[in-house]
């Protein structure tokens, strides 16, 4: 294929992209407002906005434009089942919680979305590195979190079978702001020796969920033991829950993971799971994160200006909307910032790269292990 | 000088090593960038960190006397030659060079770094008799080689506790690079993270003793973040920590931390000689600005029971006379707030304490505020407050400039006042108040007489003794010398 050929290709399947998500926009838009589906909080909060929704929203601009920004803390606090679509009402619902250190945690309702979500995720997964048929560690936070279901149902989805270790973050975030520095150093090796005992009981685990640093954690703990993870059966982790740095990244490739591949996320509760472009030596171990769109949509904004989208290679802060049936989130600026990525052929819509903690929030946010 | 902005790398054992996490260290008055500085990730200095034993054994390969040689031929590197930031090529910096980038960071007047620098060479260049002095009779080879034989035929063993000293410095003073400097020639490698603004230093100290001879495996140097402290903490089995209140606090008790926090140094005029205290007032004012009044050696408050408001008067027209200058310029001797935030509040906090009963005697001899704020940087000028009541808060406080607080108290109450003293300087021939300084163990380091808080005799120890932190006095009991020896 041409030069020419492939940015005609990449501009046809932009624009594709595109077409799909205003078509999706609508749908959701017509599923949450319509008191026959959609659930008691935006039913109510339709009142507020002075117009109908689903006469005025056309398009993804319509959205971002009409709706005001989702403020996170109508998450916090119940009834929980305000947040059911009543199309769902006799469903089983699980409710999974974001924050919680201190204080209401913020909950999201879910039904099969972190199926539908993790299911798709795994076609971005190389099965040369995590082999279908395998069996899967989650090094990860247990308890009312997404992850704990998602990853497990993402080993069945692919064959495996799911380990499991217990691991409290917010007991880790209480740890790290009081400053108990040795406390968290042993509930660390708690959770290292928990995760070592599964790699080496003769299981069939090659596949990993892992945070940065529980990754690091584990892997100088076998260097200690004069082992690796690839000599443990591993051959390929997938990462999320905090910021990857390109350094990080690069340290892990070079020193630590003895060549088990490093498939690094961005997402959470509320958004999905955004896959990253592979990494590589050559682009600097950059990392750049595509969301799940339709179904989730992010944006780099102006730090002044959040209906402003800020150029390609430029630094915002990252806007969230969330679309699917069970959840409508429209317009919520989340914790991050990071630079505007252009489409790829592999994901034809904006991604965001250099994703870390938004400098205004940053100096009161405690980065525990997720 | 090598084409700014200079990069300086990790030092990973002797490697460098750059990182993809860089920060721009700039020039505090017109903001240019004159450094990337590589910014260590922890899982990476832990990694290091398990493999310090190899550092250890490059430098005890070298061998006691051709190292300590080694050290004093750096003194004169370390001040007079033209140096590569790391080994193994790169940027180089000259003296002069060295000097302007320091306090284009630090904010320090270009003056005082000079005097840093030549302080540091002293101690590399007397290193010897300085460690003789902090080992209380033990000889150093015999802390090299595990044991010795003392004078009656004992056998006397000192244990070493880490291979690696770690240290987490700050960017107050160059000077307190002093302090881990000597781990070196007792065969301990280091792992330092510096100061975010001062590199400076401990890359040129270990550039210096590369090039005079001492292995760059001995040397980790981790710029980083504040996470990093944590790290070196916890795998360092010895480390040295310079922080606040809060970080002297957090450590206390902890034996494999000595940590290095505010001084509060003092001067005391007893009763029998506070009548004669204007023979005293050059020893009060270089104490208070010595070194831009940075140092935790600096006196920070000045006791006595009576003539404290002529004293703090006397001292605030001399102080007051000190203004900022360009840092260039030799007679320069106040340092600029790089960050500007933290002059202002520091003076918020001053201006508090006025409101509370403290009285600043410089506002009568000052032309203009205490706060010069310039934008991207600040000044605080000298500052003396009048304290007539040891209680209030300000008179016993320390801050990064030139500030002194005159504290009237009864001298019977002086040493339980006091709190937490780094430096005492007692001027006193009072044999009863001499004995109860002697006891009292809020003072680290004593002065007896008119001795300038910040004038330091390096053989005596500096908030701990490094030999005391890093050995342990240990039984030993060779077959062969127990016949010649007490036993039961």
């Amino acid at each position: 294929m041409s030069c020419q050929q492939g940015a005609r290709d990449l501009t046809e399947r932009v624009l594709e992209a595109k077409r799909r998500l205003d078509a999706h926009v609508r749908a959701m838009v017509r599923w949450h407002f319509d008191p026959e589906t959609g659930c008691p909080f935006w039913l109510e909060k339709a009142r507020e906005l002075g117009f109908d929704p689903r006469e005025e929203i056309q398009t993804f601009e319509d959205l971002t434009q009409k709706f005001p920004l989702f403020d996170d803390e109508w998450l916090r606090g119940g009834p929980v089942r305000r947040w059911v679509p009543k199309a769902y009402a006799d469903r089983p619902i699980y409710v999974f919680e974001t924050g919680g250190t201190t204080g209401t945690p913020k909950i999201r309702i879910n039904i099969e979305d972190f199926k539908i979500d993790y299911e798709w995720f795994s076609t971005t997964l190389p099965d040369e590195y995590f082999p279908p048929g395998s069996d899967w560690l989650m090094l990860g936070p247990t308890g009312p979190r997404r992850l704990r279901l998602a990853v497990e149902h993402l080993a069945q989805y692919r064959g495996g079978i799911c380990f499991f270790l217990d691991l409290d973050p917010r007991w880790v975030v209480k740890l790290i702001k009081r400053g108990w520095l040795e406390h968290l150093e042993a509930y660390k090796q708690h959770v290292i020796e928990q995760a070592i005992t599964a790699l080496t009981s003769g299981h069939n685990i090659q596949c990993m969920f892992a945070t940065p640093k529980l990754i690091e954690a584990l892997c100088l703990e076998l260097e200690r033991r004069g082992t690796t993870l690839r000599k443990l059966g591993v051959r390929g982790i997938f990462g999320g829950g905090t910021e990857f740095t390109p350094q990080w990244t690069r340290f892990a490739v070079e020193e630590l993971l003895d060549g088990v591949y490093l498939a690094p996320t961005y997402g959470n509760t509320l958004m999905g799971l955004a896959p990253a472009k592979p990494i590589s030596a050559e682009d600097g171990y950059k990392i750049t994160y595509y969301p799940p769109q339709p179904r989730a949509v992010v944006q780099v904004v102006d730090f002044d200006d959040p209906n402003r989208v800020v150029d390609y290679g430029q630094t915002g802060r990252v806007k969230l909307t969330t679309l699917t049936k069970e959840f409508f989130m429209p317009n919520f600026l989340e914790r991050d910032e990071g630079e505007r990525e252009p489409p790829c052929v592999l994901y034809p819509w904006d991604g965001v790269s250099g994703v870390r903690p938004y400098r205004g929030l940053a100096a009161t946010t405690t980065v525990g292990v997720y | 000088m090598s084409q700014v902005p200079v990069k300086i790398p990790l030092l990973r054992w002797g490697k460098p090593y750059e990182s993809l996490d860089v920060v721009e260290l700039r020039d505090f008055e017109t903001g240019e960038p004159v450094a990337l500085l590589s910014q260590a990730n922890a899982a990476l200095v832990e990694r290091d960190l398990a493999r310090a034993a190899n550092a250890q054994a490059a430098l005890r390969a070298v061998g006691l006397d051709r190292l300590l040689d080694c050290l004093t031929r750096a003194a004169d590197l370390y001040e007079q030659a033209t140096l590569p930031i790391v080994p193994g090529g790169g940027p180089e910096l000259d003296p002069a060079a060295f000097v302007e980038l320091q306090a284009a960071t630090t904010g320090l007047p270009e003056r005082l770094c000079r005097t840093n620098m030549t302080k540091i060479a002293f101690v590399l260049r007397n290193l010897r008799e300085i460690l003789q002095a902090l080992a209380l009779g033990v000889r150093l080879d015999w802390l090299w080689h595990g044991y010795g034989r003392g004078p009656r035929g004992e056998v006397v063993s000192l244990q070493l506790q880490s291979p690696v000293l770690g240290a987490v410095l700050p960017n107050n003073s160059p000077g307190v690079h002093t302090l881990w400097l000597p781990a070196l020639a007792l065969g301990v490698a280091v792992a330092l993270k510096p100061g975010t603004q001062e590199p400076w230093t401990p890359y040129r100290v270990a550039a210096a003793m590369i090039a005079a001879g001492v292995p760059p495996e001995a040397f980790g140097l981790y710029p980083g973040a504040q996470e990093l402290s944590h790290t070196l903490l916890a795998h360092c089995p010895r480390s040295m920590i310079f922080g606040s209140a809060a970080t002297v606090q957090r450590y206390r008790g902890n034996p494999a931390v000595q940590v290095h926090g505010p001084g509060f140094s003092k001067i005391i005029l007893a009763d029998d000689q506070v009548d004669k205290w204007p023979e005293y007032i050059e020893l009060m004012t270089e104490s208070v600005v010595a070194n831009a009044g940075r140092s935790c050696i600096n006196c920070s408050s000045i006791w006595v029971s009576r003539h404290g408001r002529a004293i703090a008067e006397a001292l605030a027209e001399r102080l007051a006379r000190l203004v900022p200058r360009d840092r260039n310029d030799p007679e320069a001797n106040l340092a600029a707030f790089t960050n500007p935030a933290a002059a202002r509040q520091i003076n918020e906090l001053i201006e508090q304490g006025v409101r509370e009963g403290a009285e600043d005697v410089t506002a009568r001899f000052r032309s203009g505020p205490r706060l010069d704020d310039r934008g991207s940087h600040a000044y605080l000028l000298p500052t003396v407050l009048y304290c007539g009541s040891p209680e209030l808060r300000l008179a016993n406080q320390e801050f990064m400039f030139p500030f002194v607080s005159v504290v009237e108290c009864p001298q019977e109450r002086m040493l339980s006042a006091i709190g937490p003293t780094l430096v005492c300087t007692a001027v006193t021939e009072d044999d009863g108040f001499r004995r109860r300084l002697l006891d009292c163990t809020s003072i680290d380091r004593l002065n007896l007489g008119p001795v300038p808080t910040h004038r330091v005799d390096w053989r005596q120890p500096h908030e701990g003794n490094l030999i005391a932190f890093l050995f342990k006095h240990r039984a030993l009991q060779l077959a062969e010398a127990l016949d010649q020896v007490l036993t039961v």
